[in-house]
C-alpha cells in the first residue's frame, strides 16, 4: 500500500467525534458495570462499598473509566512520532493483558519453578519438531507442485488426491490416524516421528499450492529462454524458476511456519513432550492449570514474535535484491 | 554483391509440408523451406501471420502436427531423445530478451556453456567475455539485466546465445521492444554477426536490415509463405498483391 502525501484531519481533533466517542465508551462501560472492579475498590472512600453503591456507583465508575480512556486516546494521538505512537499503544495493550492475567491470582512461585523445564524441554521440542516438519513439507511441496502442473495424468492424480485428502482432514485426526493407524499394518511408530510425519504431510499439502502459485507466476519467457539454450527440466527448475519464485514463496511459507509452530501443539495428544503437553501435565498435580497454560501461551507468543522478526528480515533482504 | 558468392549449398534446416495447429486454428499451412549453411533469411509479414510460430517450430518450442522439420540432420518430433542437444546448437533471441534477472550478465552468459556443454568455469568465463566484447558491452559483465538499457539487454541476449557456439541463430523481432534510439546498436550487432558468416533466420520489420543483410526475404500471410525472393527482386518487383500492400505499409515510414 502506498500512503497518500496529503493526510486527512485526525478524527480525534474534532470535538463532535470526541463527544460521540465518549458517549459510546460510556454506554459500553455502563452495560458491563465496572462498579465491582478494581476501579470500584479504588473509589471506595467516595462511593462506599462497591456491591452496595448501586446505580450511582455504576455511573460514577463508568464515567471515570470513559474519561480516562478518551484522555488516553487523545494523549496518544498527540505523539508526533509514528514509532513512539506504536510503542506506547503496544505497551498499554500489554499492560492491560498482563493485568488481566494477574487478576487470576497466579502463583508466580510455581511458574518460576517450572519455566526452565518448559523452555528447555517444551520449546526445544516444539521448535525442532516444527523445523524438521517445515523442511520436509517444503520438499513435498516442490514435488507436489511440479506433479500438479505436469501433463502426466498419474502424477497429477496422486498429487491432487494427496492435497485433497490432507487438506480435507482435521490435523488432529491425521495425528491420530498416523500414530494409531501405522501399528495396525504392523509398523509401530514413536510419537515424535508420527507427529513429524503428520505435520509434514498436512503442511506439505497446503504448501504445494503456495509453491505452485510461486512457480506459475514466473514469466513463460524464462522457460523459453532456458529451453532455447538446451537446459533440461530439472536444471530449469533448480537454477532458473525456483530461485526467482523464492521471494514470492517466502512470506506465505513464513506464515505457514508460524501456524505450524502452534499446530504442533496438537501432537501433544500422542504424548510428545512439547510445550502444550508440558503445560497440560505440569500443573496437574497441584492444580496450577492456569499458571502453566498462561506461561505456555506467552512462550508461544514470544516464539512467534521472534519468527515474525526473522521473516521480515528475510523479506527485506529479497526486496533489496529485487530493486537492485 | 559478394555475399551470395561462395556458399556451399548444404541445408542445415529443411522443412517439408509442415502444418501447425493451435487447437482448431490452422496456424501454419504446408510450409516448405530449406535454409543453407551461411544463409541469412529475413521473414516478414503482418501481425498474426505465423512468423513467430514458424521459427519457434525450428527448435521445437512449438510442436508441428504434420510434415517434417529437420534441423542439422536431426528430425524433430515428440518422442525424440536429444532435443536439448539440438536446442543448444540453435541460438534464439527473443523480442523480450528473456534474460535471467537473478543472474549477472556474466552468469547469464556462462550458464549455457557450463551447465549444458560442461565447460570448466575458467574457460566459460573466457568464452563469455569474448562474446560480451563482440557485442561491445564487456564493462557491464557484473551488472544485473535490470540495470541495463533495452538495447544492452538485447545484446547480452545475443551474446548469451553465441556462447553456446550455435550453428544457426534465430531472431524473433529482436528490436520491436526497443526504444528507437536503441534499435541501431542491436541491428549493428546483427549485421556484424551476419558478416562473420553465421546462418541466421530473422523475423523483423526492419526493411533496411533486410535489404542490407538478407540473402532471401520471405513474406508470410495467414500461415503461408506467400513469396520468397532475393532482396532486390523482393523489394523492387514483388509478385503478389498482398506483398505489395504489405510493403507499401511498412516502407512508407
Ligand atoms: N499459444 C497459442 N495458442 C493459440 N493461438 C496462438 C498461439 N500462439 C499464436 N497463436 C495464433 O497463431 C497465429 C500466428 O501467431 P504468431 O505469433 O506466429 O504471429 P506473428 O506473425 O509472429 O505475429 P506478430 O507480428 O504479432 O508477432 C496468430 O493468429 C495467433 O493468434
Ligand atoms: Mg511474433
Amino acid at each position: 500500500m502506498i500512503q497518500d502525501t496529503v493526510t486527512e484531519d485526525l478524527l480525534l481533533r474534532q470535538p463532535k467525534f470526541i463527544a460521540y466517542l465518549f458517549a459510546t465508551v460510556l454506554v459500553c462501560f455502563l452495560i458491563f458495570d465496572p462498579s465491582q472492579s478494581i476501579i470500584g475498590h479504588l473509589l471506595e472512600p467516595a462511593l462506599g462499598e462497591p456491591d452496595k453503591s448501586g446505580l450511582y456507583g455504576r455511573f460514577v465508575t463508568s464515567f471515570m473509566l470513559a474519561v480516562l480512556m478518551v484522555l488516553n486516546l487523545l494523549a496518544i494521538s498527540l505523539i508526533p512520532n509514528f514509532r513512539l505512537q506504536v510503542i506506547s499503544v503496544w505497551i498499554e495493550l500489554l499492560i492491560l493483558f498482563l493485568s488481566f492475567f494477574y487478576s487470576f491470582d497466579l502463583s508466580f512461585e510455581f511458574i518460576r519453578s517450572k519455566i526452565w523445564f518448559m523452555v528447555t524441554q517444551g520449546i526445544f521440542t516444539t521448535l525442532y519438531v516444527s523445523a524438521i516438519s517445515i523442511v520436509i513439507a517444503s520438499f513435498i511441496a516442490i514435488i507436489g507442485a511440479v506433479a500438479k502442473m505436469s501433463s502426466n495424468g498419474f502424477a497429477y492424480a496422486i498429487a491432487s488426491f494427496y492435497t485433497s485428502f490432507f487438506r480435507g482432514l482435521p490435523l488432529l485426526m491425521q495425528v491420530y490416524l498416523i500414530y494409531l493407524g501405522f501399528p495396525q499394518i504392523g509398523y509401530v511408530i514413536d510419537a515424535v516421528p508420527a507427529g513429524i510425519i503428520a505435520l509434514s504431510l498436512c503442511y506439505g499439502a497446503y504448501m504445494t499450492e503456495i509453491f505452485r502459485a510461486g512457480i506459475m507466476s514466473i514469466d513463460a519467457g524464462q522457460w523459453e529462454g532456458s529451453r532455447a539454450l538446451g537446459f533440461k527440466f530439472s536444471l530449469i527448475m533448480r537454477k532458473i524458476i525456483l530461485p526467482q519464485s523464492i521471494p514470492l514463496i517466502i512470506p506465505p511459507t513464513g506464515n505457514q511456519f508460524i501456524a505450524m509452530l502452534k499446530d504442533s501443539s496438537l501432537v501433544s495428544v500422542i504424548g510428545v513432550w512439547e510445550l502444550m503437553f508440558l503445560a497440560r501435565t505440569l500443573g496437574n498435580k497441584t492444580f496450577n492449570h492456569m499458571e502453566m497454560l498462561i506461561t505456555a501461551a506467552m512462550l508461544y507468543w514470544m516464539m512467534t514474535m521472534v519468527l515474525e522478526l526473522i521473516q521480515s528480515r528475510i523479506e527485506r533482504k529479497y526486496q533489496k535484491r529485487q530493486s537492485r | 554483391m559478394s555475399k551470395t558468392n561462395q556458399k556451399v549449398k548444404q541445408p542445415i534446416i529443411s522443412i517439408k509440408e509442415m502444418n501447425k495447429y493451435y487447437g482448431d486454428f490452422h496456424a501454419l499451412t504446408n510450409i516448405d523451406l530449406e535454409v543453407n549453411i551461411g544463409e541469412r533469411i529475413v521473414i516478414c509479414g503482418p501481425s498474426g501471420s505465423g512468423k513467430s510460430t514458424l521459427i519457434r517450430c525450428l527448435n521445437r518450442l512449438e510442436a508441428h502436427q504434420s510434415g517434417s522439420v529437420n534441423v542439422n540432420g536431426v528430425e524433430l518430433h515428440q518422442h525424440m531423445k536429444d532435443i536439448d542437444k539440438v536446442r543448444s546448437e540453435v541460438g534464439m533471441v527473443f523480442q523480450h530478451f528473456n534474460l535471467f534477472p537473478h543472474m549477472t550478465v556474466l552468469e547469464n552468459c556462462t550458464a549455457g556453456p557450463m551447465w549444458v556443454n560442461k565447460v570448466p568455469p575458467v574457460e566459460a568465463h573466457e568464452i563469455a567475455m569474448r562474446y560480451l566484447e563482440r557485442v561491445n558491452i564487456p564493462e557491464q559483465a557484473d551488472k544485473y539485466p535490470a540495470q541495463l538499457s533495452g538495447g544492452q539487454q538485447q545484446r547480452v541476449a545475443i551474446a548469451r546465445s553465441l556462447c553456446m557456439n550455435p550453428k544457426v541463430m534465430l531472431f524473433d523481432e529482436p528490436t520491436s521492444a526497443l526504444d528507437p534510439e536503441m534499435v541501431a546498436e542491436v541491428l549493428d550487432t546483427m549485421t556484424d554477426l551476419a558478416q562473420s558468416g553465421m546462418t541466421m533466420i530473422v523475423v523483423t520489420h526492419e526493411m533496411g536490415f533486410a535489404k542490407q543483410v538478407a540473402d532471401r526475404v520471405i513474406f508470410m500471410d495467414e500461415g503461408k509463405i506467400v513469396e520468397a525472393n532475393e532482396p532486390i527482386a523482393f523489394f523492387e518487383n514483388p509478385q503478389s498483391q498482398r506483398t505489395k500492400k504489405f510493403l507499401s505499409q511498412v516502407l512508407v515510414h
